[in-house]
Formats: C-alpha cells, structure tokens, sequence
C-alpha cells in the first residue's frame, strides 16, 4: 500500500475497532485508518466520493474491512452497492465478522468480496489475525476508485 | 484456513515458482500447491478440459496468477475465472512483476481480490510471500468450494 492509501474501518463496535487499528499499528500500518458505523455511513462516505466529493480524502485509494452486522444498513447489502458499482467496484472488501454460515460465507464471495474472516473469539487470537492481516495489506496494490 | 484448501500457482518463470512455492510452504504447511505454467493450462484445469489433473468441485481454491505468460495472459485466464458462474467465487490474487498503474486498474475492475507486486530484491520477494502465506494460513478465514451454491 502506498502511504496515502486509506483504509475504512466499518465497524459498530468501538472496542472492535480500536482493537483492529491498534494491531495494524502493531503490524507497521501508517495509514490513515476511519472508522465507519454504520452501513448507510459507509455508503454515504463512498458514493459521496465517487461522485467526485470534495475534501481531504477525495480521489484517494481505499480498502475496506467490513463488519455484516451493522446497523440501518447490513454488510451484505453494503457489499452488494459497491460491487454493483462501476467504480467503487475496484475497493477490496475484507468481511471481519462473527457470522460462520456457509450460505453468507458463499454469498460473499458470489457478490466479489475479496477475503472472509470470521472475528476470532479469542482476544489473542483475534490480535494476531489482525497482524497478519496488516503485514499481508502492506504488501498489496490497490487503485483509485476513479 | 483448513486442510481442504489448495492453492494454485499459475507462474512460467521456473526460479519465481521455487521462490513462491518455498516461502509458502514455510507458512501453509497444510495446504496443496500445484503449479501451471501458462494460461492454457490453467484453464485446462479450471475448465475440466486438461488431460492429466482437473478441478474438483468440492474443493475450495485460491489462485496466485501472473499476468506474462505464454499462450493465455493473466488477464485473460481473470477475466474467463470471473465470467464463469461458478469459478467466480475463487479469490485471484495476482503475483507479477508488472507494476503498471493502469494494469492494476485493470485487474480490479475484473475481478481480482488482491495485486502483489513482485518485489525485485531477494528478501524482500521471501517476505512478501511469507505474509501471503500467513494470511492464506488464517484459521478464521472461509471460503466456500467451488460446488456451493445457495441461489
């Protein structure tokens, strides 16, 4: 990743989130790092963009950790807006979420999620799964949304 | 990732194959690696048209793709994976030494999950494909065989 790259953080659960930013730290992440709450912020956030929105984060390179159990919104459908988009389409989705069923886990991967990660339970698991996660994006291209 | 997983390198440079092949097994001891070493042949496989070895459907796979090989690019060989009903599903992580912006832009628009740079320094291409490998590793990811289908 390139150091202005972003990395949006769609997650309810601050705990979560604050987990998840502290061990990409960990995981030698400099980037910037914005924690989205909901699904209807995320996709404000993003078709804001796309539609050549102003601001710091304009025409930037994003990549996405999305949480399915969001309010307003759910991931899945999150999902299904940006991969539907000609666009937004090129953001890699990494879903980090409790469920475990087979029919989501294949439905995601239908609609072009790029990885499924079910959230650890363990605390020290989950740091760890975080790490590794940070360690592999660093090594990853990504591209503008335009 | 569990034991049903195999990962499949599509690369025709014979020293670049050894260099992945290596670093991921330090890290994915578990998984089965096969090796094609051009387009066709990996459609061959993903198809079910190859002589030797096919896709089974109840198997879940990753593909590691290079973009420069003979007879079928890289990016053909994303474009027919993302097409197809079913092998669609398989995330394509592009490997290559091609570090085009506009390629990059390509691939994603395709399809790709992710695009890799190879690194031109020695340790640094070990240690990229040792991340890979430990991510491809995790317990908690999922992916669903090739077969699955809830529509």
């Amino acid at each position: 990743m390139k150091k202005e790259d972003v990395i949006l953080i769609a997650e309810d659960d601050k705990r979560h989130f604050e987990l998840i930013r502290k061990n990409l730290l960990r995981a030698g992440i400099r980037n910037k790092m914005l924690c989205l709450a909901d699904g209807q912020e995320i996709l404000n956030f993003l078709f804001d963009m796309d539609k050549g929105g102003k601001g710091e984060y304009y025409n930037q390179e994003y990549i996405l950790l999305l949480d399915l159990s969001i309010p307003k919104i759910d991931g899945i459908e999150v999902l299904e807006k940006i991969k539907q988009d000609t666009k937004l389409k090129k953001i890699p989705v990494i879903i980090l979420t409790a469920a475990d069923a087979p029919d989501i886990i294949e439905r995601c991967h239908n609609l072009g999620c790029s990885t499924y990660i079910v959230k650890p339970t363990k605390h020290e698991d989950f740091e760890e799964t975080i790490q590794k996660i940070g360690n592999f994006l660093s090594v990853v291209e990504i591209t503008s949304i335009r | 990732m569990k034991k049903d997983i195999v990962i499949l390198i599509a690369e025709d440079n014979a020293g670049h194959f050894q260099l992945i092949k290596k670093n991921l097994w330090l890290t994915c001891v578990d998984h089965d690696i096969l090796q094609f070493k051009n387009g066709q042949e990996i459609l061959n496989f993903l198809f079910k048209t190859g002589t030797e070895i096919n896709l089974e459907e109840n198997k879940k796979y990753v593909l590691l793709l290079d973009i420069r090989m003979p007879q079928v690019d890289g990016l053909e060989v994303l474009k027919r994976i993302k097409e197809d009903q079913k092998l669609r599903k398989i995330p394509v992580i592009m490997l290559t030494t091609t570090s085009d912006a506009g390629m990059i832009k390509q691939c994603y628009e395709l399809g790709c999950s992710y695009y890799i740079v190879k690194p031109v320094d020695y340790h640094y291409f070990m240690e990229a494909v040792q991340n890979l490998g430990e991510f491809l590793s995790l317990e908690s990811m999922r992916l669903p065989s090739v077969s699955e289908n809830s529509f």
